[in-house]
């Protein structure tokens, strides 16, 4: 399940927020996009979900363009974002949040309690907030209840928009080390993130956007040690 | 469970039924329909409306206004989109009833399908370009939805212009019960049909898989997008079946009232109907149905005052929108259903 992004522009109105950008995740990595604000990394994700529309270029998943295909047709090819800001549903309680994950599963009926108990393995804390109004959980919570969402429609490839922003570092540290988890499960995952450190630490490989151009392709654990990353993106780490 | 507040009605109401058993409840629901179809021969108590008839104002206003309501709640309260054109719908119905009636032999009851029918392709043609706007930009292109209907009436030969439709049939007898102008009850027994048949729709829906999808529509469009709901269709159903109510409000009215104008469906008689929605709670059934039946009977009610009489019923609406800015019975909020749905589990 190769996601193959080719050549891709995006427009908001006439601004063109994507300028001709290629990324390929291949399946089983973490591959992430990490850039300042306004580089375009979350119009990146909502382009691949189908939220934005592509002026040009290629999506191509598992060897089909899907540049056309309808948003909540490629959640049944298998893609799905936890979006960013958490959108959560935040007058349903946790469970029903989760439920809303297999709307579009054909035997939703018979995957639902294996998949929810798989969440609160990884989530335990969705467990014991169940009967929760989504609005009411704590930040970190949120995210876990988004990213737990996300994996009930049974993605072959999680796009992750910003999972740590807005919370305590360790909360963070514990979203990273579930996401390198998820992806021990066989889940291909496409991060966006201006944490570059963590994302850094836990992604296979990593593209650098900058205004809507991908400025840098590497491993990872290259990019953590390049001067030039660790003067933009990595903060006081550089001149020590 | 313990009730805790008796001020909060909606709750009064919901631990009542749920403690409820099986018998309870049917006595519950034949006893309030009885109740409320015996309401036509309370003209001489206190209810009593000066100088409109009493059974004529709970006709139209109150229960047209209750049924119309209830439709525009599946649009505004259940997926959460802000219609500002729907008079359209009721228009398009009245007029289906007006035109038809006085050129064929069709009565109301086979006009009733026909009027609902036109409604909801009324509604898809309208739904399908629009329904990918949100919010103002949606609200917007309804309204200019319902002027674009009522000036069509107003322009065309066929509508008869600003001079209306006149002679327009009653409905036909159903069994011993006459449709009478002088006694408007017969009428009212339809309409609170009607509205308990569109009670009942809504209801099926919400707990089914449409309602689902409006829900996680109206809270987040796009999050509803991620979950596979294909957001246009599950919108334009519902927009659909809203105009599908008011069309069927249309026909009904048409056939009471025996003439019709344009000059009667007009921006105003949006506004209203989304007042009472907004007035009773939006997206609470119960909420909208008390809330368009005291915004229909209030301005007949207080007719004795005359021309203070709107002044009155603008300063209500006022009072009660500060005290209860959700409306007088607000949708349920989630944690409380669910409570219950644990324990189950």
């Amino acid at each position: 399940m190769r996601l193959e992004i080719k050549d891709l522009h995006v427009h908001y109105g006439k601004i063109e927020a994507i300028k001709g950008v290629s990324v390929v995740v291949n399946e089983g990595e973490i591959v992430t996009l990490i850039g300042a604000n306004g580089a375009g990394k979350t119009t990146m994700l909502k382009t691949i979900s189908g939220l934005r529309p592509v002026t040009s270029g290629q999506i191509i998943f598992d060897g089909k363009d899907i540049s056309k295909v309808p948003a909540h047709e490629r959640v049944d090819l298998g893609i799905s974002q936890a979006p960013e800001g958490r959108g959560i549903f935040p007058g349903m309680t946790v469970l029903e949040n989760l439920e809303m994950g297999k709307f579009h599963r054909k035997n939703r009926k018979a995957e639902m309690q294996e998949d929810l108990e798989k969440v609160y393995h990884l989530f335990p804390r969705l467990k014991e907030r169940v009967s929760q109004a989504g609005g009411t959980l704590s930040g970190g919570e949120q995210q876990m209840l988004a990213i737990g969402r996300a994996l009930m429609t049974r993605p072959k490839v999680l796009l992750l928009d910003e999972p740590s922003m807005g919370l305590a570092p360790q909360m963070i540290a514990n979203i990273f080390r579930i996401i390198t988890e998820i992806n021990k499960t066989g889940v291909t995952i496409l991060l966006v993130e201006q944490n570059a450190q963590q994302a850094l630490q836990r992604a296979h490989r990593a593209y650098i956007l900058e205004t809507g151009n991908i400025v840098k392709e590497a491993k990872a654990s290259d990019l953590l040690n390049d001067p030039a990353v660790r003067e933009a993106y990595l903060g006081t780490g550089a001149h020590q | 469970m313990k009730i805790r507040n008796y001020w909060n009605l909606r709750d009064f109401g919901a631990n009542l039924w749920e403690n409820a058993g099986r018998p309870v409840r049917v006595a519950i629901v034949l006893g309030s329909i009885l109740l409320v179809g015996l309401l036509p021969f309370m003209g001489g108590s206190i209810l009593a409306t000066p100088i409109a008839a009493f059974d004529a104002v709970l006709v139209y206003p109150v229960g047209m206004f209750v049924l119309m309501s209830l439709g525009l709640n599946i649009v505004v309260g259940k997926s959460g989109m802000l219609d500002l054109g729907y008079v359209a719908f009721f228009a398009i119905g009245a007029y289906t009833m007006a035109y038809l009636g006085t050129t064929t032999n069709l009565n109301t009851w086979e006009i009733m399908p026909i009027g609902i029918a036109l409604a909801m392709i009324a509604g898809v043609l309208l739904g399908i370009p629009t329904l990918r706007l949100r919010g103002d930009y949606l609200a917007i292109v309804t309204l200019g939805f319902g002027e674009i209907v009522r000036l069509i009436l107003l322009n065309s030969t066929w509508s008869k212009g600003p001079n209306g439709i006149a002679n327009i049939p009653m409905p036909p007898d159903l069994g011993p019960l006459k449709f009478e102008l002088k006694n408007q009850r017969v009428f009212f027994w339809v309409v609170m049909a009607m509205i308990l048949l569109t009670i009942w729709m809504i209801r099926r829906l919400t707990v089914r898989r449409p309602g689902r999808a409006w829900e996680a529509i109206r809270q987040d469009e796009d999050a509803a997008e991620l979950m596979g709901i294909h957001t246009l269709k599950y919108k334009i159903w519902s927009f659909t079946l809203g105009a599908a109510v008011g069309g069927a409000a249309g026909v009904l009215f048409a056939s009471k009232n025996l003439y019709i104008a344009p000059e009667m469906f007009t921006l105003n008689v949006s506004i209203l109907i989304l007042a009472c929605v907004v007035f009773g709670g939006i997206g609470n059934i119960w909420g909208v149905v008390i809330g368009a039946a005291i915004l229909g009977y209030l301005p007949d009610r207080i007719r004795f005052i005359s021309d203070a009489r709107l002044l009155a019923f603008g300063l209500v609406l006022v009072v009660v929108m500060n005290f209860r800015p959700d409306g007088l019975l607000p949708r349920k909020k989630r944690e409380k259903a669910i409570v219950k749905r644990e324990a189950n589990a």
